[in-house]
């Protein structure tokens, strides 16, 4: 697993160019140009089970959904930040990306160690030591565990058919 | 029991009584927007729409703002597509391209109504704010569920009490009021949060409320709102959108945070690259050479704001070397600018004329950077590449500091013009 760390306020362009927004939608699209502006290495080394580390805002800027659909597809395990901006966080769930807010884990890192994640549990932990993570309210866990919103819609709508 | 203006809003909207923030609740929002990208919404769920149809016919607002005229022929056949959908499912409000940028043409159109919930796959859908309406950005997959089943969780808010005092200076506006607050509290100072703007709001015009509202998701706000006063019944009795229900916070409502301006204080800024907090007085940035101006886009492209720009610019030219872009609002706002001689003063003083769009603005077309390059904007937002070249620099400033700096090729302060 790589962690692969950043600072804070990595905004959406940082995360996938606006200048793609009306010509990129699919994932095979979308995965050459991740991070393109920010760390030109990711797009080529990131791989599946890999973490992301960031700090405040992660995910600031435009509600353009690529930069969640790139990193799920990717196979980005989690990302972990000290914060997250709201538009970005609820892309997340609807994409069913898992992001972790825990301020304390992102300071205890420091390169070089590993991170095994708890998710049912809410806990992190970084070289020995266990970091507690809100967990989501079951109405919104429901969202993440069908696999994102759509399945989740899909299968209301069959419901009430 | 004494409730915010979020609060009031989602209690109505879902059905439940004396909610509180961190609660989630279900509402079925008044209206959806969507843009250019209603092509990759609809595409995700083409199958469902052809089993279950769309939820309400009159829900979703489409705007073609993004990519206009078509710069190439993906961007024509994406608006082919939407086009066709619109036609097939008999979408009630659609606006081709031509009409303005999303924001300003919902407004135009009397769809903005005071205590109605809006959400857009835009994260500048915050704009109706102005309005009193509790109006958020959303991404595309929410859009697309929204379309088959009109329903939408939402988390309760907290909500953050902003007082204004006095009126803005001479040469000063409501752009450098937003600024300031944002250089204040951070581009996360309000995430999460309902920011509502209490005081003397009457000292704004709703233009400037429109571009204050518009900027509250860079401070992160989920929403950014205005009551209705005499201002904004005035102005919605204009568009023929009056005889909604405005909903406005108790007197005694509980706020996690307070901030007061006195609009006295606020003078000219700029947010410097590549962060919107990224504040300077303009003072600061004398004499820093710019290579393109643009004037205009959601935030500052109204009539009123080409207006002040004119004044500046009057029977003037631009520098050498110096590109001024006009990117007017909408269709309605360039014709007010041309009818009052705005644009020709300003095409007179050597500015090009831009289709009303968002083009520049993300980078699309008309008007991408060079490496090397400055661009002083009335956008929103100046992120590194966002006009389309990551070695450029945006800044982001007022219509006047805008057009006083196109007038000698630098960054200057307004207050020296008019």
């Amino acid at each position: 697993m790589k962690v692969w760390k950043y600072g804070d306020d990595i905004n959406t362009d940082m995360l996938f160019p606006g200048k793609y927004t009306y010509t990129c939608a699919t994932a095979e699209e979308i995965l050459p140009h991740l991070l393109e502006d920010l760390d030109e290495n990711f797009a080529g080394q990131v791989a599946p089970g890999d973490v992301i580390l960031a700090g405040k805002n992660f995910g600031c800027g435009s509600s353009r959904e690529q930069p969640v659909v790139g990193l799920k597809s990717a196979g980005i395990e989690a990302v972990i930040a000290k914060s997250f901006a709201r538009i970005f966080y609820r892309a997340a769930i609807n994409q069913g990306l898992l992001l972790i807010e825990c301020a304390q884990a992102v300071d205890a890192y420091t390169d070089g160690e590993e991170i095994s994640l708890d998710v049912n549990a809410g806990r992190i932990a970084i070289a020995g030591r266990q970091f507690n993570f809100p967990t989501l309210p079951d109405e919104i866990l429901a969202i993440r565990q069908a696999g994102g919103l759509l399945p989740y819609a899909r299968a209301k709508l069959e419901k009430s058919k | 029991m004494a409730s915010t203006f979020a609060e009031k809003i989602l209690s109505a909207k879902s059905g439940v009584d004396a909610v509180q923030p961190g609660q989630i609740v279900t509402v079925s929002p008044d209206h959806l927007l969507s843009h250019d990208n209603t092509a990759a919404i609809i595409g995700k769920i083409s199958d469902e729409l052809g089993r279950f149809g769309l939820c309400r016919k009159d829900l979703h607002v489409i705007v073609l703002d993004h990519v206009v005229p078509a710069s190439s022929e993906t961007a024509a056949n994406n608006h082919k597509v939407i086009r066709k959908y619109v036609k097939d499912y008999g979408i009630e409000h659609f606006f081709d391209v031509g009409e303005g940028i999303c924001h300003q043409v919902l407004v135009e159109q009397g769809l903005a109504r005071p205590g109605s919930l809006i959400v857009g796959s835009d994260s500048h859908t915050c704009t109706y704010g102005a309005l009193g309406v509790f109006a958020t950005g959303i991404d595309r997959t929410e859009a697309a569920a929204l379309i088959l089943t009109g329903q939408m969780w939402l988390k309760v808010p907290q909500s953050i009490k902003v007082t204004l005092a006095g009126e803005l200076s001479r040469a000063v506006s409501a752009k450098d009021l937003v600024l300031s607050i944002i250089g204040d509290i951070g581009a996360d100072g309000a995430t999460y949060c309902s920011v509502e703007f209490h005081g003397n709001v009457g000292a704004l015009t709703m233009d400037d409320r429109l571009t204050i509202s518009n900027m509250g998701v860079e401070m992160g706000a989920k929403t950014a709102v205005f009551p209705i006063d005499s201002v904004g019944e005035t102005f919605l009795s204009g568009l023929g959108a009056d005889g909604g229900e405005p909903v406005w916070a108790d007197a005694d409502a509980g706020y996690s945070r307070h901030l007061e301006y006195d609009l006295a204080e606020i003078e000219p800024v700029v947010a410097c690259p590549h962060t919107v907090d990224n504040l300077a007085p303009v003072t600061d940035l004398a004499e820093t050479k710019i290579d393109q101006c643009l004037l205009g886009t959601c935030t500052n492209g109204r009539a009123c704001d080409l207006a002040v720009a004119a004044e500046i610019l009057k029977g003037k030219s631009i520098a050498g070397g110096v590109r001024l872009l006009v990117l007017p609002a909408s269709r309605k706002e360039l014709a007010k600018a041309m009818a009052d001689g705005t644009i020709q003063t300003l095409i007179d003083a050597g500015a090009m004329l831009l289709p009303t769009g968002c083009g520049p603005c993300l980078g699309a077309h008309l008007g991408v950077l060079a490496p090397g390059e400055r661009c002083l904007s009335t956008a929103n937002r100046n992120f590194k590449g966002r006009m389309g070249c990551k070695e450029a620099e945006i800044f982001l400033a007022s219509p006047a500091t805008v057009a006083a700096s196109a007038l000698h090729g630098c960054i200057s302060d307004p207050r020296n013009e008019l």
